[in-house]
């Protein structure tokens, strides 16, 4: 028994052209067992930034809140919002502080940074449950259905995709994927930036 | 002289040996009567089934157990399917079975399009549960011996005959690794039979089975909505509603419902049900179905003004 797969779900990030977008499947089981339809695994962390929280549901849960309260704790020092990057930094430092009784989570997270032109850049960035990060330029994965993920991904995802031709990837991968996991699926949810 | 006196006396133990195994030679492809179940209920399997090749290893079953999957570990070489929900049930008007059509590999979903019951001829059918190789060579094998019974007895083979052959052989087999939980249903002289048999040897006769992971889902449904005086439609619409339950909630269980009704006059293929579309859309204008989704948040759509319709 895998604590990664005791209650399922998966999550992928994928860059647009001057957009991102981030989807999760909303399956909360207890192995086998669907409990939930509506588990969400995706948060806002501020208005550009969204973080996805597939593994062990506990720990969504407290990761989620332990995130709200230190992003609400740099927000009141800096006196400005977290930029994805900081903000990626702080999800490694925060995962690594386990290192040695780890969260069971692998977060996956989708923003835009403000370039000092005033145009938005998109951002994508993984990271293993200690704190490895990942900056990918394409897209990102993690779940139950991360391999599955990486096989749709890999043959739909194209560079420079408009928002509307993003949304209809992203949802084709994460849909086609899950259909391939016995532990994902039961609805799903997908953000566009 | 005195070979020639032994050649045509039918008299001496030479003869004897030679008329016995002469017979034994003439009852075709090898297949001994003892292989029903006789000898005090033990049977004799020494001959009569296919011979197979066996590991050249001191302990031939222990060495196959390690490397097959039984529940405990995941390593093994031989995979075995173990999501599954099948079910089968008796009523007036003959057995329902039911089953869904995916196949699992650890937690991947290697096929959604199974054929779980196998048709093992136009009266008996097999439901398969565990390892699908198993059940399907070895109900396909059940298929021919139940053929053969029918020419040398000028009579159809009665379903506890069948199960009966079938339990007698995986039990020879047992501990080397044989995995299937099936059902035998049929209709025979004595009117609707299903039968449970599986490779430890089990072999139970009964209204009402359900086989796999996702069983406990289905008994739910089953138990609560089965009764002995079900209309054909009922019938037909509790089996599918069952299997749904256990596709919809069980990770291992799912995709498609295959559906069967075994009457008098034989079995019948009713219908391939998606279970996504059975949970949004229901069978559709058929009887006995309800007319709406089976789900849950369907169902009870705008029944409070704490859950307003959803469309």
């Amino acid at each position: 028994m895998s604590i990664m797969e005791y209650n399922g779900g998966s999550v992928v990030a994928m860059v647009g052209k001057g957009c991102v977008a981030i989807a999760s499947d909303l399956r909360l089981g207890n192995q086998a067992l669907g409990i939930s339809s509506n588990f969400q695994k995706i948060f806002p962390i501020t208005d550009h930034i969204y973080l996805g929280l597939p593994g062990l549901a506990t720990d969504v849960t407290t990761l989620k809140e332990q995130f709200r309260y230190r992003v609400n704790m740099y927000t009141i020092k800096e006196e400005r919002e977290i930029e994805p990057e900081a903000f990626a930094h702080l999800v490694s430092s925060t995962l690594y502080e386990r290192r040695f009784g780890p969260f069971f989570i692998e977060p996956v997270m989708a923003g835009l940074t403000k370039k000092p032109s005033g145009e938005y850049k998109p951002f994508i960035a993984a990271s293993d449950l200690i704190g490895c990060l990942n900056f990918a330029k394409d897209f990102v994965v993690a779940g139950t259905a991360s391999s599955k993920l990486f096989g749709v991904a890999e043959g739909l995802w194209e560079p420079g995709l408009e928002p509307e031709d993003l949304f209809e990837t992203i949802s084709q991968t994460l849909l086609n994927a899950v259909d391939r996991d016995a532990y994902s699926g039961w609805g799903a949810v997908v953000h566009v930036m | 002289m005195n070979s020639l006196v032994q050649r045509f006396d039918t008299n001496n133990a030479l003869s004897e040996i030679k008329r016995t195994s002469a017979i034994i030679e003439e009852d075709g492809d090898n297949v001994s009567d003892l292989m029903w179940g006789s000898y005090g209920g033990f049977g004799n399997l020494a001959t009569g089934i296919p011979k197979f090749n066996i590991p050249a290893v001191p302990d031939p079953s222990a060495f196959l157990r390690l490397h097959t999957d039984d529940h405990t570990d995941p390593s093994c070489r031989i995979k075995i399917q173990h999501g599954t929900t099948t079910l089968a049930f008796r009523f007036k008007g003959g057995v329902i079975v039911a089953v869904d059509s995916r196949a699992t590999a650890g937690s991947y979903i290697a096929s959604g399009t199974v054929k779980k019951v196998i048709e093992i001829n136009p009266y008996l059918l097999g439901t398969m549960a565990g390892g699908a190789a198993d059940c399907q060579y070895w109900e396909t094998y059940l298929g021919i011996q139940c053929r053969l019974h029918e020419l040398r007895n000028k009579e159809r083979i009665s379903v506890a005959a069948a199960s009966k052959y079938l339990s007698n052989l995986v039990y020879s087999y047992k501990g080397m690794g044989l995995s299937m939980g099936t059902m035998i249903c049929g209709w025979d002289k004595t009117g609707p039979q299903v039968y449970y048999v599986d490779s430890d040897g089990t072999r139970l006769k009964g209204d009402l089975f359900s086989v796999g992971s996702g069983s406990t889902f289905a008994y739910g449904v089953l138990d609560q909505g089965h009764h002995w005086d079900l209309s054909d439609e009922d019938a037909q619409e509790l089996g599918r509603r069952s299997i749904y339950a256990a596709g919809h909630r069980d990770a291992f269980s799912g995709n498609t419902i295959n559906l069967y009704h075994v009457k008098e006059d034989g079995w019948k293929f009713i219908g391939n049900y998606d279970v996504s579309k059975m949970h949004y859309e229901g069978p559709g204008d058929i009887p006995g179905a309800p007319g709406h989704g089976y789900g849950y948040s369907i169902r009870t759509a705008g029944k409070s003004s704490a859950d307003p319709p959803t469309s």
